[in-house]
């Protein structure tokens, strides 16, 4: 009896030594995440004002304040402008004591901010951009990348149209870092299904009119125009096409990131048979509807996409590594901590993130639904198939990470 | 040869937008001497007030469509500017034009920053009127029906408005209101009315205009953030205050950038700003506009 009080007690000064050398371990005595997102231009929708409500839910789930941890949230808009989000991650890391920057929709941005990031020994958590090469030539020991990447994308809806016989492809890519990437991977992807790639055009990010592309795609005689774009760009692609009698005309459209909130803007009656790949949809089941209903009625009734959802997942995990750790001061320290721990949420399930700093999870090949076939408000997608966890993103070999040996 | 035909044609419909636009920027500036910046987000405007009506308005049992809202979103829209200006921009009229240029810049911003919150960035769907669906083949391309009306359409509105402004009695009067205002006023022409209502009809063109683009692009918050910088350009390039100048360059610049999707696509958001450092550089009026 005598001996279990003593170490008992014992235990108790170990704790409280523990926990006095905790609070001193967290930088400025808390924990500071940056949502750096596009809050003014295209992605805004997908991302936006919604992945800080994310990170915010993220925080609140997770009971770390309840423990005595304070957690802050500031968020800026990046613009879509490498430069403008580069003098913001400095100023954040700088000056203003922030441990992790959070979603960065837009890859061009996301990888001026990896750079960074590594430079200053702080946390990337990427849930927006789509670059595979934040895991691949350009990975880092300090990031993160969350939800998805154009590996993906190309592996799901490429592969599954050219085995459905969609076998000669025409590309029209947003022309930066993202477009270039999904085009890249959708061509091998394509390749390696059988199929032949027979050209492609290049339109500036945030294009109106895409007429003039589209012209040129049906103009290739292509079974499949592959759209490498994202966001506004996808939505004024595909309603053009609808307009310019693509899909009558015998070719098909492939938007090869489409996001819930594209196909909501977009309508059933444009967007219906739309073959696509993601993630997260919120109707899946009880803890995703239940996340869903949350969020919406924090950001205006818009159902969460997949970035706001691996926003959340992501914020969570990175908790959870840093309690472990008991300090946010070494992002190398916090991100070899993610790694280690497998990832559970309620959103994405159970899943891992490997050496290259990519999460893994399952993604769903998912169509639109037709006006008819939509029940209720947001009941736009049917799942066709599910893609398993170690066959939805790039091998470990293939991407050229120097971190894997 | 035939996809050339195809882009030329695609040029010439996005030309039709580029002029429409910078014809109102044109007689705003020119009978007006004011810049106004505002003339993107009353273009948004515009769609969005065509959105509204076709969503929410029901009168009795009619609902108003595309066609009505052709004539009513410019009047409302139209109505709105004339608020603007009666109760803002009438006070810079005694100040340089920069004054006027950062009023109309900071209303843009702050008219877009509402709409972008309340109704998100990914806008909102709008179908083409049934009369307009589908399309013709005309051999090199597949020409949308509604396509080939905005090209009619804008082409009509243009000329009329050249022709009023050019070649009517009411468009003397307003020309010679913008010499000397206090000769005009003194032969018993109300002028500050004039004025109002100019700047009322240029801002119903930027309206018009967006009804007019809802069916082809979402109808979008910030759909005219960017076209406004390139309308500028093109009003710059024509010459400012010149009408035909803007519409001639409206439509031209549209085909020269259809040509650059097609030929470099890479540079077709850069080619117009491209010409109007060469034109200026040339000919510092523009190409179309009087050295002073």
């Amino acid at each position: 009896m005598n001996a279990m009080k003593r170490s008992l007690f014992a235990l108790a000064i170990a704790g409280s030594l523990a926990a006095g050398t905790a609070y001193a371990q967290y930088t400025n005595n808390e924990i500071k995440l940056g949502v750096l997102s596009d809050m003014s231009s295209l992605y805004t929708d997908l991302a936006g004002q919604g992945s800080v409500i994310a990170a915010k839910m993220a925080v609140e789930d997770s009971g770390i304040e309840k423990r005595g941890i304070k957690v802050e949230i500031v968020s800026a808009d990046h613009q879509n402008k490498p430069d403008v989000g580069s003098a913001i991650a400095r100023r954040w890391y700088d000056a203003e004591g922030v441990d992790a920057i959070v979603d960065v929709p837009n890859s061009g941005v996301a990888l001026a901010i990896a750079q960074i990031t590594k430079d200053k020994n702080k946390v990337f958590l990427a849930s927006g951009p789509g670059s595979s090469d934040l895991t691949g030539k350009a990975c880092s020991p300090n990031t993160v990348h969350f939800t998805y990447d154009t590996w993906m994308l190309a592996n799901g809806t490429g592969t599954a149209i050219t085995k459905q016989g969609g076998n000669t492809w025409f590309f029209i890519a947003a022309d930066y870092a993202f477009g270039q990437a999904l085009e890249r991977d959708t061509t091998a992807a394509v390749e390696r299904a059988g199929g032949k790639v027979l050209g492609d055009v290049k339109a500036p990010i945030n294009t109106q009119d895409f007429s003039s592309f589209l012209l040129q795609a049906q103009a290739s005689k292509a079974k499949v125009i592959g759209l490498a774009n994202a966001g506004g760009d996808t939505t004024n692609a595909i309603k053009q096409a609808a307009e310019f009698g693509i899909v009558k005309g015998g070719q098909r459209l492939a938007g090869l990131l489409v996001f819930l909130t594209d196909v909501h803007a977009l309508g059933l009656q444009t967007a219906q048979g739309l073959t696509l790949t993601t993630t997260f949809y919120w109707d899946m089941n009880d803890k995703t509807r239940a996340f869903a209903k949350r969020f919406a009625a924090l950001d205006n009734g818009i159902h969460p996409t997949m970035v706001h959802a691996g926003v959340y997942a992501v914020v969570l995990h990175y908790l959870k590594a840093v309690e472990a750790l008991k300090s946010d001061a070494d992002g190398a320290k916090v991100v070899a901590e993610m790694k280690k721990l497998p990832t559970d949420d309620p959103l994405f399930g159970k899943g891992s993130i490997r050496v290259d700093g990519r999460a893994i999870h399952p993604a769903y090949l998912v169509q639109v639904k037709s006006p008819a076939e939509s029940k209720y408000p947001w009941d736009y997608y049917k799942i066709l198939a599910t893609i398993p966890a170690d066959e939805a993103f790039r091998p470990l070999k293939d991407g050229g990470c120097y971190l894997v040996k | 040869m035939q996809a050339l035909f195809g882009q030329l044609l695609i040029g010439l419909i996005n030309g039709a937008f580029y002029a429409m636009l910078s014809l109102g920027l044109a007689i705003i500036f020119g009978l007006l001497n004011i810049i106004n910046f505002t003339h993107g987000a009353q273009y948004m405007m515009g769609a969005f007030c065509a959105w509204f009506l076709l969503r929410y308005a029901h009168v009795g049992g009619w609902h108003p469509g595309y066609w009505s809202s052709l004539v009513i979103a410019p009047v409302v829209v139209g109505a709105v500017g004339i608020v603007i200006e009666r109760t803002m921009l009438k006070r810079l009229y005694n100040l340089d034009h920069l004054y006027g240029l950062l009023l109309t810049f900071g209303l843009a911003l702050v008219i877009q920053g509402v709409f972008r919150n309340s109704f998100g960035s990914s806008g909102m769907p709008y179908e083409i009127p049934s009369l307009l669906a589908g399309g013709v083949n005309l051999g090199f391309m597949y020409l949308p029906i509604y396509r080939a009306w905005v090209i009619v359409a804008s082409l009509a509105i243009c000329i009329a408005t050249w022709y009023v402004i050019e070649r009517t009695k009411l468009g003397s009067y307003l020309r010679a209101a913008t010499e000397n205002p206090t000769l005009v006023q003194a032969f018993g022409i109300n002028v500050p009315l004039m004025i109002t209502l100019t700047f009322g009809f240029g801002v119903g063109l930027a309206a018009l205009a967006g009804v007019m683009a809802a069916p082809i692009y979402q109808v979008n918050p910030l759909m005219g953030a960017d076209l406004i910088i390139v309308v500028f350009a093109v009003v710059v390039i024509g010459g400012m205050g010149s009408i035909m100048g803007a519409i001639l360059t409206g439509f031209g610049l549209g085909v020269v950038e259809g040509l650059t999707k097609y030929f470099y696509a890479e540079a077709s958001t850069t080619v117009i700003f491209v010409i109007m450092v060469v034109v200026l550089m040339i000919k510092p009026a523009g190409l179309f506009g009087r050295e002073h």
